[in-house]
């Protein structure tokens, strides 16, 4: 189809006609151009990006992924008591492909937290968080809250044993809350117990609602990353050297060189993730785990209950004080000190590259107690896993909780004035 | 993280009859050696001794396997006297669902032994006739049951209010029994069956103690007995004592069990053997692909100083 664009309107004789055919006419109507000339080639990156900065490109794929394989499990899935568990087994064994599509999510959603935590921590490395980019990193939070909302969710609706029994502890924990606690327990299950209506509305919010807050987080996300530009592991703004085209001499367009490498880093991921999805989808249970192939059972409480691994930090915060309350509040101050992140680092660099031996410390202690409290929240707590566990949770907490001080106390490398970078062979 | 049930007690104090046992294996693994070297030593020297002749070599084959059985003999009479079974919690199923001839075993033990009182609700006859290679008139011959059709799921003709009567609960469907509890829990639990008079059905396990189902499998296996000692106050398995022989040998037994459960791993996941080679392609196809995306980038990071 060639449809030819006439200067006719005001541009006068001299004007030229630009181009001809679908893509003047698409281009005329819609910023298509511009989009790609801000967003991808006109959108320069510092060209020193190492391995960590893969996992933000990978998070969204693996996003797009769990939207297209949802829409196809909510075609079979039938939410509600009575026959969650049947058609989850009806899609594993009698939809045509129905077991990929299901381990594709199942296994998408650990894939999610993995590389949204190494997403997450290279921003701890290399001060990502840090001024201007706080609402950067607090649109990236709120990302992972919610997130966490979503598999939480999600992990309910196949309705298995431990489906039911998680429920019962996570939607447990905010009847902790003082005064209304209890009618906000009864409010969020809708019933006296984790029933048909908490199902039927986990699923609502799983499949609709927060998709919907995370696509727009998402969203937000990108923009404020492209208002600020990429930190990079100098941790140093390339905007401060531009070169005479008006681009920072440091950075190099997106579009072709990070979509090529993306390209390659995704490749690399996608082995990975096939190689789980189809041999080993259940993880030894740590992805799906077995006492979830057996239907809800009232009576039966599996033993031990156990979340998903990518809440067991957390988990272990909650359990390592005796008192449940004050648990609880122990576990939502320790995602709250993410959200604090940019206004507690007072150090005058941003990467760990050039901070002082103290961060580093605390950084390596954060490290280990993080590690070590995803590990104890997979065992049962008894003998020295609890005092193990107090331990770590005080490693935890120290890491942001003395960082006004020890980033203020330490003396700094010098900061480079462009970013270390060595050509690639 | 892997949900086995193993019983914690046992595990510890079982110690010491796991170091008799090993000490035990250690001098069988002695023993096991000495045939399998003097074979090949019959098959090294034959030629030495009759040049060409098939006649002398196979004579000392049969000589060796001779040898053999008699050595298997006495290593069984000497377990049944000293017993057996006190490794019993790293026994494992060891099964394949890629072995179809294997599933089809266990899909007619399963019929014979199991239908009459456990359903596979998830699983239809069709399903499993394509799966096991099983022909149209094979499948009506011989597995389903009178008025069925190939299309119907597998249930069993037990009415659930009875069953609550004769062993106080409903058996359970077996769908996903080898997805919840695991091969080898399923293996062990019919491998560790024994006669306990206590019991109304007369059989107790140690996998699952308190077990509801008879053992249904014992005219097989041959009744043995559990031998326990105590330890800090406590009752500790031992050994077993095989009774009386039953219609299969140890070994038989065994692999019947590993059929039972290999059968039951495949209706857990009917789809894992296509699952597992259309995993090879796409990984293989993803390799290549990696392999593009890499030099595409190098190529165009040439330019990036």
């Amino acid at each position: 189809m060639v449809i030819a664009v006439k200067p006719a309107d005001s541009g006068g004789p001299q004007r030229e006609v630009e181009s001809k055919g679908l893509k003047a006419w698409l281009f005329k109507r819609l910023p298509v151009k511009e989009f790609i000339e801000t967003q991808a080639t006109g959108y320069y990156a510092p060209k020193n990006f190492n391995i960590w900065y893969f996992f933000g490109f990978i998070a969204m794929v693996v996003l797009v992924l769990q939207l297209v394989t949802g829409i196809f499990l909510t075609m079979f899935y039938k939410p509600g008591e009575a026959t969650s568990f049947d058609s989850v087994e009806f899609i594993m064994r009698e939809v045509d492909y129905g077991w990929l599509i299901r381990y594709l999510h199942s296994t998408g959603a650990s894939a999610f937290f993995f590389v949204v935590y190494l997403h997450m921590y290279r921003a701890l490395m290399y001060g990502s968080y840090r001024a201007p980019r706080e609402l950067l990193w607090l649109f990236g939070m709120l990302i992972y809250l919610a997130l966490m909302a979503e598999a939480f969710m999600g992990y309910v609706l196949p309705w298995g044993n431990m489906s039911y029994w998680a429920a019962n502890v996570i939607v447990n924990i905010f009847g902790t809350i003082p005064v209304i606690g209890p009618t906000l327990v009864e409010w969020i299950r809708g019933d006296y117990g984790i029933a048909d209506s908490t199902l039927n509305r986990f699923f609502a919010l799983h499949v609709v609602a927060v998709p919907l807050a995370l696509l727009l987080l998402v969203v937000l996300h990108l923009v404020a990353l492209r208002r600020t530009g990429s930190n990079n592991p100098d941790g140093i703004e390339i905007k401060a050297k531009l070169g005479p085209d008006g681009h920072p001499v440091d950075g190099i367009p997106f579009h072709p060189y990070y979509s090529v490498k993306d390209s390659f880093g995704i490749s690399v991921f996608l082995v990975i993730f096939a190689v789980v999805v189809f041999f080993a989808p259940t993880l030894g249970g740590y992805f799906l785990e077995h006492a979830n192939f057996e239907p809800t059972d009232i009576f039966s409480t599996p033993n031990p209950i156990t979340p998903s691994w990518y809440f067991t930090p957390y988990y272990a915060i909650l359990r390592a004080i005796p008192d449940q309350r004050m648990g609880a509040l122990l576990m939502a101050l320790s995602l709250l000190c993410f959200l604090l992140l940019p206004w507690l680092d007072r150090s005058p660099v941003k990467s760990i590259r050039y901070k002082g031996p103290l961060s580093k410390a605390f950084l390596a202690l954060f490290t280990v107690s993080f590690l070590g409290l995803m590990y104890l929240g997979l065992q049962e707590p008894t003998g020295i896993y609890i005092y193990l566990g107090r331990l770590a949770t005080g490693g935890y907490f120290a890491f942001f909780i003395l960082m006004p001080f020890y980033t203020r106390m330490e003396r700094c490398k010098p900061v480079p004035d462009r970013v270390r970078f060595q050509a690639h062979g | 993280m892997v949900r086995v049930n193993r019983a914690r007690p046992g595990l510890l104090c079982s110690g010491f009859a796991a170091l008799l046992f090993v000490a035990g294996g250690v001098a069988c693994a002695a023993d096991d050696s000495a045939p399998a070297s003097s074979a090949a030593d019959a098959t090294a020297s034959a030629p030495a001794a009759a040049p060409g002749s098939v006649q002398a070599a196979m004579a000392l084959a049969a000589k060796v396997a001779q040898q053999q059985q008699a050595d298997k003999k006495k290593k069984d009479e000497e377990e049944r006297l000293r017993g057996f079974g006190a490794d019993w919690e790293s026994w494992g199923a060891d099964n394949s669902v890629a072995d179809i001839a294997s599933l089809q075993r266990g899909l007619r033990d399963f019929a014979g032994y199991c239908r009459g009182c456990h359903a596979l609700k998830y699983m239809r006859y069709s399903r499993m006739a394509t799966d096991l290679q099983i022909t149209p008139d094979q499948l009506q011959q011989f597995l389903l049951p009178a008025g069925a059709k190939a299309s119907d799921y597998v249930a069993t003709p037990m009415p659930s209010a009875d069953a609550l009567t004769w062993f106080g609960k409903v058996p359970p469907d077996l769908s996903l029994i080898a997805r919840s509890r695991g091969t080898d829990y399923l293996y062990r639990l019919f491998t560790t069956y024994y006669v306990d008079p206590s019991r109304s059905t007369g059989a107790n396990n140690l996998q699952l103690p308190g077990i509801a189902m008879p053992h249904m499998l014992s005219s097989l296996e041959g009744p043995k007995a559990a031998v326990f000692r105590m330890e800090n106050g406590q009752q500790v398995f031992d050994h077993f004592v095989q009774l009386a022989p039953g219609s299969m040998s140890r070994e038989e037994y065994q692999a019947t069990v590993r059929d039972l459960v290999n059968f039951l791993d495949y209706v857990g996941e009917p789809s894992q053997v296509l699952r597992r080679s259309l995993g090879v392609k796409v990984v293989l196809f993803l390799l290549a692909f990696t392999a593009l995306t890499y030099l595409l980038k190098r190529e165009y990071w040439k330019n990036v100083h």
